[in-house]
């Protein structure tokens, strides 16, 4: 499999994803300048986390501008595979290829901190790889990561089995304990979790493999 | 023009009329506005440290793995395999006390720029925080709204700009009580051939302004109050300076592709004074000069005067030189990421310092003078400022349990999760052990080799001892190190204290100097650089003498061992023995402050070649994977350090047994050092590396489920269910600040 990782100015944990894919799962992977109106020949996008543009305006507010997202909702339409991790989720909401907008925290703070997460679909290319109901320990680190949509939304994500990914212990307020949602096609998912932080026993742990083996093994039969 | 130098506008400078004699004698005339200006921000204490200088000579500088003692931006140490690591410390005490949340951020901004200007990226940050207590009367609202914004500026700008920060310490007590410490440490890492010095190296060689745009912000933190300035003065923006980590991601991005061009002969940040003090002191090092034009300088605001952009802090700036007739690679490196990047000026051969508006001449200083001529000053020192006694109250307890309960609850104790959640510890994925535990580790993944580092201070035991003080610092410091298994290799300073010019203080400053120097001595932990904060005084009340220390080893990258014990069954021991304090070693105790309210006495014995060896006796354990948990004892002593290791997510408790006639008060709170509780499975390993290092291990109880239980010659001292021990001090942070009617 070839990822690429989309780099914005502010981008932060772009290195980390790189670091994931190419290290702990051997793939081959390259980053994306934000700037690009091309992704060239990648199987799979990431949007890494971080502070896109500073994210003063709104998170990932300006971001969906950048040429480079352009090229992704093509991508995406085409079918191609991106996952958001933080950042790149709000990126994924603010563009539209997501329903719904991450906002502050119910607690107002920044919040980094391992939590259990369930898996509650995996019929996706990014969970397909987990059992259903298994539960994840993946940390978060965000202040924006209050996941909120209308009634009407959360109805159809929740009928059209789109919550992949729920807090066992709500750490942000998000509806419904959302901390991961796919889009109707099913080859664009948004977490507020970190999968490529856990991805190493030295980090002390490796939950986030199965996110992303997942993700790998949609293209690679091997893995 | 020159009449416009009265002896007020010297004095508003903060310069003596000695200095400004001396000034005249330098420049062999009258300065200019401007100049003296100049003049005034480069001698100040903050930017000359002309009050610690010559004592400051007498800290250990050099060791094998020193690539770079002090002198410049940061340390450099090696660690092997062609890597090496940049560090330091400094401060943001007075900003943080006026706007908390942008002089914390900024505090942070300034010493990351430290570190990446020399070519490292940053990949760790700590903090070491002092506040007055939370639950003072007349003061508890505001200390607890210092620590609101403190924490979340720093939060804000570590998890923007994109560095873990790891670990740091929290100290609650009244001397901080309007005059708060935010001391933040920062350290990179870099191959050695990708080191880069603030050097104005090469004639002719273009002089680059990059980043932020300069504005009004931060002009002359120190006074500013003249005749021909108070028309101003209704303009003046607030002294504090605003952070933009976003901007700063950008520039360190940058400045690492500028630098990997090879066009790029010095670099140096723009942070106290500015472009002032980068241009003189990148000249006065190189032995050049350097002449620069303000037309040149990127402006955010309108009708600025020479003197105010060459005194402005706007932070996210940097000055560098590069090599003639390369400055396009420069420029591109800089304009892919979207900031200014200027040529304003180029490297002389005359050792000038010479600015120009439009053309004109509006300053011509040596550089010399600014950088290295400043007054140094030998200032009298008598005996430290004391006024606790030696002798204090009789100490009986009413009830031991909840003495440690009350401990575990106290600020100074309890966990600061609700602190460290708030940042981000874990970005660029290297945390082996994050905040919370006895030293963070962050691996280098190029290596293999971990980073450990420690950051402590004591100001109870220095108020007592500041030499005795200081060195019990470097030993925990050392200590905590290698409780990780980490042998320690070189040491960054923070000093804070009073006004040096009270012979008492000053006292207090070289007692600490030399307690430090002798200890960084004896554990081979030479310091590579630091900080000194001085004036740390409100309405003539010093703080606490804050020598502030920070410590980094390394060690193989591997599993980490940590603070709890991790299954029932396991045989604790305690390495370094019960010890045997006086009850005068007792004042400067946290149960001395906690449950009597009290500081009396002299702070504990430390014999350093003891220290040492238990030390050693422990990476060896930790190294050979022996024991599954290790605690160093320190603040609270043995009954806190015990109940620490009952908090893991597992809740394993322990029955301790003890036989001493000491009194339990002693026994279980005296903070004596060099001692370190271990449980193992195989206690013999640990009593043989023990008596080959000549130390005592005694054990002292099991591990079992559930409940910790410490009995001494039968009776029990103290009995809880681990959970209620964890609750309590878990939760008793958010407690204390909970009771601010504005948090909630």
């Amino acid at each position: 499999m070839k990822a690429g990782v989309v780099v914005f100015p502010g981008s932060n944990c772009d290195h980390d994803a790189w670091y994931a894919v190419s290290h702990n799962l051997k793939q081959e992977v390259k980053f994306i300048w934000h700037d690009s109106r091309s992704l060239g020949d990648v199987d799979a996008v990431i949007l890494p986390g971080g502070f896109s543009y500073g994210d003063y305006l709104r998170c990932g507010a300006i971001a969906k501008f950048s040429p480079a997202m352009r090229a992704v909702a093509e991508f995406a339409r085409g079918g191609g595979s991106v996952l958001g991790i933080c950042n790149g989720f709000q990126v994924l909401t603010e563009c539209g290829l997501l329903p719904g907008a991450l906002v502050r925290n119910a607690g107002l703070r920044f919040v980094c901190r391992t939590v259990a997460v369930e898996v509650t679909n995996t019929a996706s290319p990014f969970t397909h790889r987990a059992r259903l109901g298994q539960i994840l320990h993946l940390p978060i680190a965000h202040g924006e990561g209050c996941y909120v949509a209308d009634e009407e939304t959360l109805e159809r994500l929740e009928a059209e089995d789109r919550i992949v990914l729920q807090y066992v212990d709500n750490p942000n307020g998000s509806l419904r304990n959302i901390a991961g949602i796919l889009n109707e096609s099913r080859n664009v998912m948004g977490m507020m979790p970190h999968p490529e932080r856990v991805a190493d026993p030295m980090m002390g742990g490796r939950d986030g493999l199965v996110i992303l083996e997942s993700l790998v093994s949609s293209f690679v039969s091997s893995l | 023009m020159n009449s416009q130098i009265t002896p007020e506008v010297i004095a508003a400078h903060q310069l003596t009329p000695e200095e400004y004699q001396k000034i005249l004698l330098l420049m062999g005339r009258t300065p200019t506005l401007t100049e003296l200006g100049i003049f005034g921000v480069m001698w100040s204490e903050h930017c000359s440290y002309k009050s610690t200088r010559i004592h400051l000579k007498k800290l250990p500088a050099e060791g094998p793995h020193v690539l770079q003692g002090p002198g410049e931006n940061a340390g450099i140490v090696d660690i092997g395999d062609g890597y090496a690591i940049a560090f330091k410390i400094e401060s943001h005490n007075h900003p943080s006390f006026i706007e908390p949340f942008q002089g914390a951020a900024t505090g942070v901004g300034g010493i990351l720029r430290d570190i990446f200007t020399m070519g490292a990226r940053p990949i760790a940050v700590m903090d070491s925080i002092r506040f007055g207590k939370l639950d003072a009367a007349a003061t508890g609202a505001r200390n607890r709204r210092i620590l609101e914004g403190v924490v979340s500026g720093i939060a804000h700008y570590g998890n923007c700009f994109g560095v873990p920060t790891v670990g740091g310490e929290c100290v609650f007590e009244e001397s901080y009580d309007g005059n708060p410490l935010v001391n933040v440490f920062a350290l990179g890492v870099f191959r050695h051939d990708q080191v880069f010095y603030g050097k104005a190296s090469g004639v002719g060689n273009p002089v680059i302004y990059v980043g932020s745009k300069t504005g009004r912000d931060g002009i002359h933190g120190a006074s500013m109050a003249s005749a021909e300035f108070n028309e101003e003065s209704k303009q003046k923006r607030p002294n504090v300076q605003v952070g933009d980590p976003f901007v700063e991601k950008l520039l360190l991005e940058a400045c690492l592709e500028a630098m990997q061009t090879g066009a790029i002969v010095g670099i140096q940040d723009m942070g106290a004074a500015g472009l002032t003090s980068s241009t003189c002191e990148m000249g006065s090092r190189a032995g050049t000069g350097i002449e620069i034009d303000m037309q040149f300088v990127p402006q955010r605001e309108t009708g600025m005067t020479p003197y105010e952009i060459m005194l402005s802090e706007s932070q996210e700036r940097m000055l560098l030189v590069a090599e003639q007739g390369r400055e396009e690679e420069v420029f591109q490196a800089f304009a892919k990421w979207g900031l200014d990047a200027v040529t304003i000026g180029e490297v002389t051969a005359d050792g000038m310092l010479r600015v120009k508006d439009n053309g004109a001449v509006v300053a011509e200083i040596p550089n010399r003078a600014l950088a290295d001529e400043a007054p140094r000053y030998n200032r009298p020192h008598t005996k430290p400022l004391r006024t606790a006694p030696l002798d204090g109250p009789e100490i009986r307890s009413a009830d031991l349990g909840a003495d440690l309960k009350r401990l575990l609850a106290s600020g100074d104790l309890c966990s600061k999760r609700w602190i460290w959640e708030q940042y981000d510890y874990q970005v660029r994925t290297n945390t082996v052990t994050g905040p919370g535990a006895e030293a963070a580790v962050v691996r280098i993944k190029e290596t293999g080799t971990s980073i450990a580092m420690s950051l402590d201070g004591n100001g109870r035991y220095c108020a007592l001892d500041p030499r005795q003080g200081a060195k019990l610092i470097v030993a925990e410091c050392c200590r905590n190190l290698s409780t990780v298994g980490a042998l320690p290799i070189a040491t960054t300073n923070n000093l804070n204290f009073g006004n040096p010019e009270r012979p008492e203080i000053m006292a207090q400053i070289v007692e600490s100097i030399e307690g430090l120097a002798e200890a960084c001595r004896f554990f081979e932990v030479p310091i590579t650089g630091g900080n000194v904060s001085l004036y740390n005084e409100t309405l003539g009340s010093p703080i606490f003498p804050t020598p502030v220390v920070g410590v980094v080893g390394t060690r193989k990258t591997a599993l980490p061992v940590g603070i709890p014990f991790q299954r029932p069954g396991l045989t604790v021991i305690l390495l370094g023995g019960l010890g045997s304090p006086e009850s005068r070693e007792f004042g400067g105790t946290q149960y001395a402050k906690v449950i009597g309210d009290f500081l009396w006495g002299v702070p504990p014995r430390l014999d350093m070649e003891y220290e040492k060896r238990v030390q050693s006796t422990i990476r060896e354990l930790v190294l050979e994977n022996v024991v599954e948990s290790a605690h160093d004892l320190s603040d609270g002593g043995l009954a806190v350090a015990l109940a620490e290791c009952c908090f893991g997510p597992a809740e394993v408790g322990a029955g301790i047994r003890l036989t001493s006639t000491m009194a339990p008060e002693l026994l279980l709170f005296h903070e004596g050092p060099s001692r370190i509780l271990v449980s193992t499975a195989t206690p013999d390993l640990v009593f043989a590396s023990a008596k080959k290092n000549s130390i005592e291990a005694i054990a002292i109880g099991a591990t079992l489920n559930e409940s910790l239980t410490i009995r001494n010659q039968n009776a029990i001292l103290i009995h809880y269910p681990v959970r209620e021990l964890k609750s309590t001090w878990s939760g008793a942070l958010e407690h204390h600040l909970l009771h601010d009617p504005v948090l909630v």
